[in-house]
């Protein structure tokens, strides 16, 4: 009963799950489940999507990056900025890109270079990025993009009701799925999350792979800023604003564990589609726009209680019928883990404080 | 002798498939300490987490003073007199010693913490024992040894009557372990009952008035000290006759693999200059502290120099890194298994293949099944005792663990093999099979640098012994002068 096998099952309940919310969505409402409407919820997570993936190998190496709404909104504006000097979305384009690449390096270098906490790291340049939109856009968003461009942002791809903005997330879905779950480089990552020591004892350079997991997590940033500047056919100081929140919700309900050294790529998918399809069958049954905020809130929620629940339930029941197969070395039930290493009467208080 | 304090019999416990304690006893009277010994997944374990209130038996009797002892609830176990000191205390460091010891049921006077009463109390309590710590500074920064009496004192306030050491002195210098013993002989003169778990034999020949035996669950034997000697426990433990401890194989020495020269790091180390050839297995003996693991670590590029050099069969290694050092040939099982050797929650699989993953891969992508027949032939040469390849390291014993962190770096085909403290806490059985290990290796070419506290473990396997002292290197020995006096003497100094 591996923490491993669980949240197996825990990533199965959530696919389930979004099968479910699908099918009842279809059967009660009768614009669920058209070309339209998931062209326009795809296009609606498209830039959750893509900062999912690199966020859940963040988390699984027990990282976190809190400024990706501020480094996505800062390529939007430094797109924005290049298409006005330049004249040429080409080179726009490669600039939004170039930016989130610097913000996830800058935010690397502080946290493997300097060896701070990547959680106050990226508290700081939360801000520092936001304000730097301010610097480069002032209060007015740029707006004059050519239309060739911003079409993408709804026109479905010929023959289909599925928008442009499905290609770079299915090709990071595969790209990413691909790397975790099947490269060294992906057995690696969970190695650091499982014991970080264990992992440079063993030859893994571990700051540089967080170093290089920060880099790429600046480049989905930088493609999604891309997608958000056509989507809203602008670049803004303020867009995006709290979108990090969503990002990280997802991802922990996706069965990612917050300690670190567990998680996959398709429960992280279906935590984002069912975020996505929730948010949009609320709509249609006539939720205001605000009440919505409270559907991530409450997915949050769920994602850290439910599996804890779960466990303390299953550890009570295996308490009382049986215990796995092992020996003496045998991992304790939790509560008892904590108190083999204090002594016996004070294992409850002092636990709690070690823990 | 009168009623014992303590009475276990026909305890059985039954975790799912493993019969963790099967029908076993241990007596334990007052003024006694008694050493309970067995291999690692012997049951010791679980009769002491039993008496700690976090088992409850399946059946069997425990007397405590003549009354039944009430189980599975860890505060009533303390309520009726039992300690337990463990390896590895927590204490909680930002509070004073003083607070340590009564926290959670400080004196009090007029609603508000008497902290003088306290202080006064703990220092009482620290000189019956003759311990010379200040009540007053933090928990902060204390030696394991100093933390491990912090906890001893706290059972005495809590008036504590029968106290359980369970492998104490695994982390300890030899000097601790002599304090410890001490105290432990105290506690029974105060006419406490004592538990004394521990697998360094010599030891038990020095405090316990009895030894208990288990093994496969079961008590297998209990008998006064007097009446029995080292082989005759061994025996006991195993099953069956160890014939060699340290079966050394004659190995051929060849030409020099590691070289280090003038190896320094501030703070650390100084001046480390020595070689190991080919077929030899060098010891580097020392106290704990002495700088030993922090020069292994260096070598492996796990801890950085600030002068020296390293020298890999000719070639200079520069800018090292551990996966530089493991390219060059070499292998570091780690002095901490569960920190440093092993992912706990990963598979056995996992584990082994981890140094060797970029051997494993096909089109970039990991071969799952290689990497499982990687790891069950590993298993089967080393004889791993385990279930299933999936299972998580974290539920082998001790000295399974510590086999497949052998497994992970031999699979690297290393040609010098670091190992630091390689049998620490692990039973007599499996100890013989990791040096029958060692010495196979280097019988077939490999060269061994074994850090060890294990004076008998170096005494028995090395080639040659290089004593450090306070980060220097103060002797090396050849296996033919090499005698416990001499090691002991270079590593502790001109005044032992």
């Amino acid at each position: 009963m591996s923490r491993g096998a669980f949240r197996l099952s825990w990533d199965k309940s959530i696919l389930l799950l979004l099968i479910l919310l699908v099918l009842f969505g279809g059967m009660n409402n009768e614009y669920f489940a058209t070309g339209d409407n998931v062209n326009f919820i795809l296009g609606d997570i498209s830039e959750i999507m893509l900062i999912a993936f690199p966020m859940a190998l963040l988390i699984i190496v027990k990282e976190i990056d809190l400024s990706v709404a501020s480094s996505l909104t800062l390529a939007s504006a430094l797109c924005g900025v290049t298409w006005q000097a330049t004249g040429s979305i080409w080179v726009a384009v490669l600039a939004g890109i170039m930016t989130g690449v610097a913000c996830g390096l800058l935010n690397g270098l502080l946290v493997t270079r300097l060896g701070l906490s990547s959680l106050a790291v990226t508290i700081g340049t939360l801000a520092l990025y936001r304000g730097l939109c301010y610097v480069a856009l002032g209060d007015t968003p740029i707006a004059d993009f050519p239309t060739e461009f911003t079409d993408l942002g709804y026109t479905p791809i010929a023959g289909t009701f599925l928008p442009w903005v499905v290609v770079p997330m299915v090709v990071a879905g595969i790209v990413f799925w691909y790397v975790l779950h099947g490269t060294r480089f992906g057995r690696w990552l969970f190695a650091i999350g499982q014991g970080d020591e264990a992992a440079e004892f063993s030859g893994i350079p571990v700051l540089r792979v967080k170093l290089w997991l920060f880099i790429l997590t600046g480049l989905m940033c930088g493609i999604a800023g891309i997608g958000y500047t056509v989507r809203f056919a602008s670049s803004s100081p303020d867009g995006a604003l709290g979108f990090e929140l969503l990002v990280i919700a997802a991802v922990l309900f996706g069965g990612v564990a917050i300690a670190g050294g567990v998680g996959t790529i398709w429960g992280v998918i279906a935590a984002v589609l069912i975020w996505g399809f929730s948010q949009s069958y609320l709509q249609l049954i006539g939720w205001d726009a605000n009440a919505l905020v409270i559907v991530s809130g409450v997915l949050l929620l769920l994602s850290v209680t439910i599996p804890r629940l779960l466990g303390a339930l299953r550890e009570s029941v295996a308490q009382r019928t049986f215990r796995p197969k092992g020996t003496e070395g045998a991992p304790p039930p939790p509560g008892e883990g904590v108190a083999e290493h204090s002594p016996a009467g004070a294992g409850h208080d002092q636990g709690s404080h070690r823990g | 002798m009168a009623q014992p304090l303590l009475r276990i019999s026909d305890a059985s416990k039954r975790f799912g498939g493993v019969q963790a304690l099967d029908r076993a006893s241990l007596v334990v009277h007052e003024g006694e300490v008694v050493g309970l010994l067995g291999e690692n997944g012997a049951g010791k374990s679980t009769l002491v987490k039993t008496l700690a209130g976090l088992h409850q038996l399946d059946a069997g009797v425990i007397e405590l003073d003549g009354r039944s002892f009430r189980q599975g609830n860890p505060r009533l176990a303390r309520e009726q007199g039992v300690a337990i000191i463990y390896q590895e205390p927590s204490l909680f460091p930002d509070l004073t010693l003083a607070e340590n010891v009564f926290v959670g049921r400080q004196p009090k006077s007029g609603g508000r913490v008497d902290w003088s009463q306290m202080r006064a109390r703990t220092a009482s309590l620290f000189a019956d024992l003759g311990i010379d710590l200040d009540p007053g500074r933090l928990a902060r920064g204390l030696s394991i040894a100093d933390q491990q009496m912090v906890e001893i004192v706290k059972a005495l306030s809590l008036d504590a009557r029968l106290i359980i050491m369970d492998e104490p002195s695994a982390a300890l210098t030899n000097a601790e372990v002599e304090r410890l013993l001490g105290v432990a002989r105290r506690l029974r003169d105060q006419g406490r009952g004592v538990i004394y778990i521990s697998h360094r034999l010599e030891e038990v020949f020095q405090v316990c008035d009895s030894v208990t035996v288990m093994r496969d669950g079961a008590t297998v034997a209990s008998a006064p000290i007097a009446e029995v000697d080292t082989a005759q426990i061994v025996r006991w433990m195993v099953g069956r006759e160890i014939t060699e401890m340290f079966p050394k194989v004659p190995a051929q020495i060849g030409e020099v693999i590691l070289s280090v020269e003038g190896l320094s790091s501030t703070g650390e180390f100084h001046d480390i200059s020595f070689e190991v050839r080919r077929g030899e297995i060098v010891a580097l003996a020392g106290l704990v502290g002495s700088g030993r693991s922090e020069v292994v670590r260096a070598i492996f590029g796990i801890d950085p120099i600030t002068s020296g050099t390293i020298t890999m069969a000719g070639t200079r290694l520069s800018r090292h890194t551990p996966s530089r050092a493991m390219a060059a040939g070499i292998s570091l099982v780690p002095e901490d298994r569960r920190l440093q050797g092993l992912l706990m929650p990963a598979s056995i699989a996992h584990n082994t293949a981890l140094t060797v993953l970029r051997r494993l891969r096909r089109a970039g992508l990991v071969r799952i099944g290689a990497e499982r027949r990687l790891a069950e032939e590993w298993a089967t040469t080393l004889r791993l005792r385990y279930a299933s390849i999936d299972d998580p390291v974290e539920r082998l014993s001790g000295g399974n663990q510590q086999k497949v962190v052998l497994s992970k770096w031999l699979a690297t085909s290393p040609r010098l093999l670091i190992v630091d403290e390689p049998t620490r806490g692990i039973d007599v059985g499996t100890k013989a099979e990791v040096h029958r290990l060692l010495s196979e290796q280097a019988a077939a070419g490999m060269a061994v640098l074994m850090v060890s506290s294990d004076l008998p473990e170096v005494l028995g396997m090395a080639d040659r012994i290089l004593v450090m002292r306070e980060g220097r290197l103060v002797d090396e020995i050849s296996r033919a002068d090499a005698t416990q006096e001499r090691v002991m003497t270079a590593a502790a100094g001109a005044a032992a």
